[in-house]
C-alpha cells in the first residue's frame, strides 16, 4: 500500500514537471483562466447598452418628446437621428447604422388626450435576433413606465395588472454574474480534458509507456499518477477564475468554497475521466486532440452556458445527460450566486460520480488490454 | 551549370570547420579543420564514433548547413554560395527519410517524383527499374508505415534515386536494418556506382561495409583520423591480429572481457567460440601470456581500433578505470543454473496473420540469449509477449516462475526492459528520468541514492545530469535507457535492439557491461542486428516469419553455415544461409 502510494506520488510529480517545466506551457494553463474570464466578462455581454437608434417623430408633441425623453433617459439607448422622411428608416437599418427605429404617429399627443389608443410603431433589425429581442423589451418596458407616468399626471386609475418584477440572486439581471461563474467549469474542463487525453497518447506515441507498463505500476496507479495532476492544475484554474470573478468582477459569492469545492472535484474527475478514456483508444497524439475536440465543442455548446437546456429539443436534452459540464455549471451557479449546500445538490453530484467512475474504470481497463 | 572536369572529384573539402551552440551554451566543435576528397565515380565512406561529425559533414556537403569556415565544393560548386544549385543535382537521404507513413510505396514515390518535376515520360521509364532494383514492385499497394525497416530505406533510396541525381550523399542508410536486407541495400548501392557511375558518400557505424568502400574518412571528435583505400587502414594492424583459445572452462566472452583493461591489448572480441585479438607492441604480455596466440590477417575493423586507440593516447586520456561490477555484492549466484525463462509453444495472431508460430526456447539464470532474425521475423513480438505488455494467443510463458501478464508488481519487479527506440521522458534530464525510475521501482533511501549515484557512475552520465533525455547525443541515450533499466539491480534484462546505430566504440562498452551483468547472475535475452553481437551470446535462437528456425551455441549455427567453398562462415554468412535455406520452397512446391 504505501509502496503503491509512493509510486503514484512519483508519476503525479514526474506529471506535474513535464507539464509545468516549460515557462509557456505553465503561463498558458495558470494565466489563461484568468484572461479568459477577462475577455468574455467584457466582450460576451448580453446586457445592452448604447444601442443606436433613430426617431421619427411625425407629432412633434410634449407627448411624444415625453416617450422618447424615457428611451433616452433609460442609459441602454442612444438617438443618433430624428428622422424626417421615412425612406430613411430603411437606410439607416440596412447600413447597420441603427439597431431600433421609432416611428410616432402624427396624432399621438391628441390619440392620448381624448383617452383613444395611440400607436407607436417599432423597427427593429431581425438580422441580429438576440439583441433585437433584447432591445424590443427595454423599448417595452419604456412605453409601459410612460403609460403608468401619463395615467397618473392625468388622472386615469392605474392599468389593472402590473408586473412588478425582482430577480432573486442577480437583481439587475447581469449576464455577467450569469457568465463568468460558468466559465469556471467550462474554462477548467477544455485544459483537464485536453491533458489528461494528451498525457497518455504522448507516452504511447514515445514508447515510454511501454516502459512504464514493464515496470511496477499497476493500471490504476498510472490511472490515479495521470488523473491527479491533470485535477490538480485544474483546481488551480478554477481558483484564478473565481478570484477573477470576485475580486475584478465584483460578484457576490453566496455560498460555502467547501461546497464549491467539492463539487468541482468530482467535476474534474469526470472530465479528466473523459480525457483519459480518450486517450485510451486513441493511437497517437493528433488522434488524441481530435477525439478530444469533438467531445469538448458540444460538451460546451450544449451546457446551459449560452442556451438554456429547457429550451433544446428533446433528444438533444437526454444528450445533455451525459456532459458533466450541464451539472457543474448549475452546481456553480447555484453555490456562487444562490448559496446552496451540498444536500440540495446532489442531483448534480450523482450524475457526475456516475460519469466519472465509468470513464476511468473504462480507461484503466483500455490502458492494459488495447492491443497494439 | 558548372562543368565538371572529367575524373575531377566529386568532393572537395579543405579545412572545414563547423561548430554548434548547444542549448546549455556549450560550445561542440562538430568538424575541426577538416579536408578530403572524393573521387568521381568512386564509392566514400564516413566511419567513426558517434559524434564525430558524421551526420554534419554530409548535411553541410548538402547545403543543409553552412560551414564556419574553410571550402567545400560539390561537383564543382561552391556549397556556401550557391546551396540550391548543388541540390538540384544531388540525392540526399538522411538517417530517417521522410517517408509519409500514411501514403502508399506508389504515392511516396510519385510524391517526391512530382516535388522534383520528374516528366511523367522519365517517370515511365525510371519507375520500373527502381521497382527492379529495389524489388518492392509487388508492393506499391502497400502503406510506407507497414513496410519493414529494410524496405523502408529501399523506398526512400528509390525517392531519392527518382531523378537521377548526379551524387548521393546517405546518412546511415543501413541502420536498424537486418543483415539480409542489408546485403540487399548494397547491392543496390554498388549497383549504382559500378553500372551508373554514380558517386556515393555514405556514413555508417558497420565497419564491414566502410570495407567494402574504395575510400574511407575516419572522423573522430571532428577530426580527420585518416583518409585513404580501406586497406591503408587495415594495414595498420597487420601483425598484431591474433586468435586465441580460450582456456579450459571459461568461454570466449569472459577470457575477452578480462583482456579488455590490459595495456598490451588494443581489442579484443569473440568470434567462433575464440577470441580476437589486436596487440600494443611495445608492451609486456600481461594477460595474454596464459594464452596461445595464432596471428591472423587483420581486417578494417581491427585497423580502425589501432587508429582510436592511437587517438585517444595522445588526445592524454586518462585510461578509463576498470568497470565497477555492477551488481550489488550480496547477489548470490545459484550454481544449479536453473531456468528462468520458460517459453512453450507460443503463438500470437493478429487477424489472420501469425506473427509468433510456436515458438519454444528456455534460458538459464546468467545466461546470455540472443534472438535473432530479418525485420517483421517476429522477435518484437516475442519480446512484448516476454515482457507482458502483449497477450499470447496460446502456449506458456514463464518468467521466473510466473507470466507477467498475470503476475503483480512483485513480478514486474524482477525485470528490466531496454526497447527498440528510446522510450524515457524526452522532456526530463537524465537525473530527472533516474529519480522516476528510482521511485516507480520503489527504491527508497539511502539505497536510492547508491543506486542512482551507482547509475550515473556507471553509464558516466554525469556530464549530462542536467540535460534533457531528449537533447542528449546519440550514444547517452542509449546508456541512460540502460541505466533506468538497471537502476532496480533486476533478475532478468531484456534488450531490444539496444544497439542499433550505436558507434562501435559504444557497443564493446555495451557487450562488457553485459557480460559483467550474466557473470552477476543476471539473465540477459537480447536481439540485435549486428551479427558480429551474436559471438558474444551463450546461445542464440535465429526466427523468421514468426518461426524459430535454429537455436543452438554460436558455434552451432556457424556449423550450419558451412558449406563446401566456405568451412569457416562468418555469423553473417550463417545466418543468411540459415535464412535462405527455411525460405526456399520445399520441393514438392516448386515441382507445382
Amino acid at each position: 500500500m504505501v509502496a503503491s502510494l509512493l509510486r503514484v506520488m512519483a508519476l503525479i510529480r514526474k506529471e506535474l514537471l513535464a507539464v509545468l517545466k516549460d515557462a509557456r506551457t505553465r503561463n498558458m494553463l495558470l494565466l489563461q483562466p484568468v484572461l479568459q474570464c477577462l475577455l468574455f466578462g467584457y466582450a460576451a455581454t448580453l446586457d445592452l447598452s448604447n444601442v443606436p437608434y433613430a426617431a421619427f417623430d411625425r407629432d412633434r408633441s410634449t407627448a411624444s418628446s415625453a416617450l422618447l425623453a424615457k428611451l433616452d433617459g433609460s442609459g441602454v439607448f442612444h438617438r443618433i437621428a430624428n428622422l424626417t422622411d421615412a425612406a430613411d428608416m430603411q437606410r439607416l437599418i440596412d447600413a447597420q447604422k441603427v439597431l431600433v427605429v421609432i416611428q410616432i404617429d402624427p396624432n399621438f399627443q391628441r390619440q392620448l388626450s381624448v383617452g383613444e389608443d395611440a400607436a407607436v410603431q417599432v423597427i427593429a433589425d431581425g438580422r441580429n435576433s438576440n439583441t433585437a429581442g433584447a432591445a424590443l423589451g427595454y423599448v417595452n418596458a419604456a412605453v409601459e413606465s410612460f403609460n403608468a407616468d401619463w395615467r397618473g399626471d392625468h388622472g386615469l386609475p392605474p392599468p389593472p395588472v402590473q408586473v412588478n418584477a425582482r430577480a432573486w440572486y442577480n437583481a439587475n439581471l447581469e449576464t455577467r454574474w450569469n457568465l463568468i461563474p460558468a466559465l469556471v467549469g467550462t474554462i477548467t474542463m477544455m485544459s483537464t480534458m485536453m491533458l489528461a487525453a494528451l498525457s497518455v497518447a504522448r507516452e504511447r506515441e514515445e514508447g515510454t509507456f511501454d516502459q512504464l507498463l514493464v515496470t511496477p505500476f499497476t493500471p490504476v496507479e498510472i490511472m490515479a499518477g495521470k488523473a491527479i495532476p491533470a485535477m490538480l492544475i485544474g483546481v488551480v484554474q478554477a481558483t484564478n477564475a473565481l478570484l477573477v470573478a470576485q475580486f475584478w468582477f465584483r460578484i457576490p459569492f453566496a455560498g460555502s468554497y467547501v461546497t464549491l469545492y467539492v463539487g468541482l472535484i468530482l467535476f474534474l474527475l469526470a472530465a479528466v475521466g473523459i480525457g483519459l478514456f480518450v486517450s485510451s483508444i486513441a493511437a497517437t497524439m493528433q488522434q488524441a486532440m481530435l477525439y478530444a475536440f469533438v467531445t469538448i465543442m458540444p460538451f460546451a455548446l450544449l451546457s446551459g452556458l449560452t442556451t438554456p437546456i429547457s429550451s433544446m429539443p428533446p433528444i438533444i436534452q437526454d444528450f445533455t445527460l451525459i456532459n458533466p459540464l450541464r451539472y457543474a455549471i448549475d452546481l456553480v451557479h447555484r453555490v456562487y450566486l444562490e448559496g446552496a449546500g451540498l444536500d440540495r445538490l446532489v442531483p448534480d453530484l450523482w450524475p457526475m460520480a456516475i460519469i466519472a467512475a465509468v470513464t476511468l474504470g473504462a480507461a484503466a481497463w483500455m490502458f492494459r488490454n488495447r492491443l497494439e | 551549370m558548372a562543368a565538371v572536369a572529367a575524373g575531377a572529384p566529386v568532393i572537395v573539402c579543405r579545412n572545414l570547420h563547423k561548430h554548434f551552440l548547444r542549448k546549455t551554451k556549450e560550445n561542440v566543435q562538430a568538424l575541426d579543420d577538416v579536408s578530403f576528397e572524393v573521387a568521381r565515380g568512386g564509392l566514400a565512406a564516413l566511419v567513426g564514433p558517434d559524434g564525430g561529425g558524421k551526420t554534419t559533414l554530409i548535411r553541410l556537403a548538402a547545403g543543409l548547413l553552412t560551414a564556419d569556415a574553410g571550402e567545400l565544393s560539390v561537383l564543382g560548386i561552391d556549397v556556401k554560395a550557391d546551396p540550391q544549385a548543388v541540390q538540384d543535382r544531388i540525392g540526399y537521404m538522411p538517417q530517417r527519410f521522410g517517408l509519409y507513413d500514411d501514403l502508399s510505396v506508389q504515392e511516396n514515390l510519385d510524391l517526391y517524383a512530382d516535388m522534383h518535376g520528374v516528366s511523367a515520360a522519365d517517370r515511365r521509364s525510371k519507375y520500373p527499374q527502381l521497382m527492379e532494383m529495389t524489388a518492392l514492385g509487388p508492393f506499391t499497394r502497400r502503406l510506407a508505415g507497414q513496410l519493414s525497416g529494410g524496405m523502408k530505406q529501399k523506398l526512400g533510396l528509390a525517392c531519392t534515386l527518382v531523378r537521377s541525381p548526379e551524387l548521393l550523399l546517405l546518412d546511415e542508410p543501413t541502420v536498424g536494418v537486418d543483415p539480409l536486407s542489408r546485403r540487399e541495400l548494397w547491392e543496390i548501392i554498388r549497383g549504382l556506382v559500378r553500372d551508373q557511375g554514380v558517386p556515393v558518400l555514405l556514413s555508417t557505424s558497420y565497419l564491414d561495409e566502410a570495407e567494402r568502400c574504395e575510400q574511407v574518412v575516419v572522423l573522430r571528435e571532428g577530426k580527420v583520423l585518416a583518409q585513404g583505400p580501406p586497406k591503408d587502414v587495415t594495414a595498420l594492424a597487420e601483425g598484431r591480429t591474433f586468435m586465441a583459445t580460450p582456456p579450459r572452462g571459461e568461454t570466449a566472452r569472459v577470457t575477452q572481457t578480462g583482456l579488455l583493461d590490459d595495456p598490451a591489448v588494443i581489442d579484443a572480441s569473440p568470434e567462433a567460440g575464440e577470441v580476437r585479438i589486436v596487440r600494443q607492441p611495445g608492451q609486456p604480455d600481461g594477460a595474454l601470456a596464459r594464452l596461445k596466440l595464432e596471428p591472423t590477417p587483420a581486417r578494417f575493423e581491427d585497423g580502425f581500433m589501432v587508429l582510436l586507440r592511437r587517438a585517444a593516447a595522445s588526445d592524454n586520456q586518462v585510461q578509463k578505470a576498470p568497470a565497477a561490477p555492477l551488481v550489488a555484492k550480496d547477489v548470490v549466484i545459484p550454481a544449479d543454473h536453473e531456468v528462468v525463462v520458460e517459453v512453450r509453444d507460443l503463438v500470437r495472431r493478429f487477424g489472420a496473420f501469425v506473427a509468433v508460430d510456436k515458438v519454444s526456447f528456455e534460458v538459464r539464470r546468467g545466461e546470455i540469449f540472443g534472438l535473432l532474425g530479418p525485420n517483421g521475423a517476429g522477435k518484437t513480438t516475442t519480446f512484448r509477449m516476454l515482457c507482458g505488455l502483449l497477450s499470447a494467443t496460446s502456449g506458456t510463458l514463464k518468467i521466473a516462475g510466473v507470466d507477467l501478464r498475470r503476475g503483480g508488481a512483485s513480478a514486474r519487479q524482477q525485470i528490466g526492459y531496454v526497447a527498440q527506440k528510446f522510450s524515457l521522458y524526452a522532456q526530463l534530464t537524465v537525473a530527472e528520468n533516474l529519480d522516476f525510475f528510482a521511485s516507480a521501482y520503489g527504491l527508497r533511501g539511502a539505497r536510492r541514492r547508491e543506486r542512482i549515484d551507482w547509475a550515473m557512475a556507471q553509464f558516466e552520465l554525469g556530464p549530462v545530469a542536467g540535460l534533457l533525455g531528449g537533447q542528449l547525443p546519440g550514444g547517452y541515450t542509449q546508456r541512460l535507457a540502460m541505466a533506468a533499466a538497471l537502476l532496480h539491480e533486476p533478475q532478468i534484462l531484456f534488450l531490444d535492439e539496444a544497439t542499433s546505430g550505436a558507434d562501435p566504440m559504444a557497443r564493446r562498452e555495451f557487450w562488457r557491461r553485459i557480460t559483467a551483468l550474466s557473470q552477476a547472475g543476471v539473465t540477459v535475452i537480447v536481439t540485435t542486428h549486428f551479427m558480429t553481437e551474436a559471438e558474444y551470446c551463450d546461445r542464440i535462437a535465429i526466427m523468421d516469419s514468426g518461426r524459430v528456425l535454429a537455436q543452438g551455441t554460436p558455434a552451432e549455427i556457424r556449423a550450419r553455415g558451412a558449406t563446401k567453398s566456405d568451412r569457416q562462415p562468418t555469423m553473417e554468412d550463417a545466418f543468411i544461409a540459415v535464412i535462405e535455406e527455411a525460405r526456399r520452397p520445399a520441393p514438392h512446391e516448386q515441382a507445382a
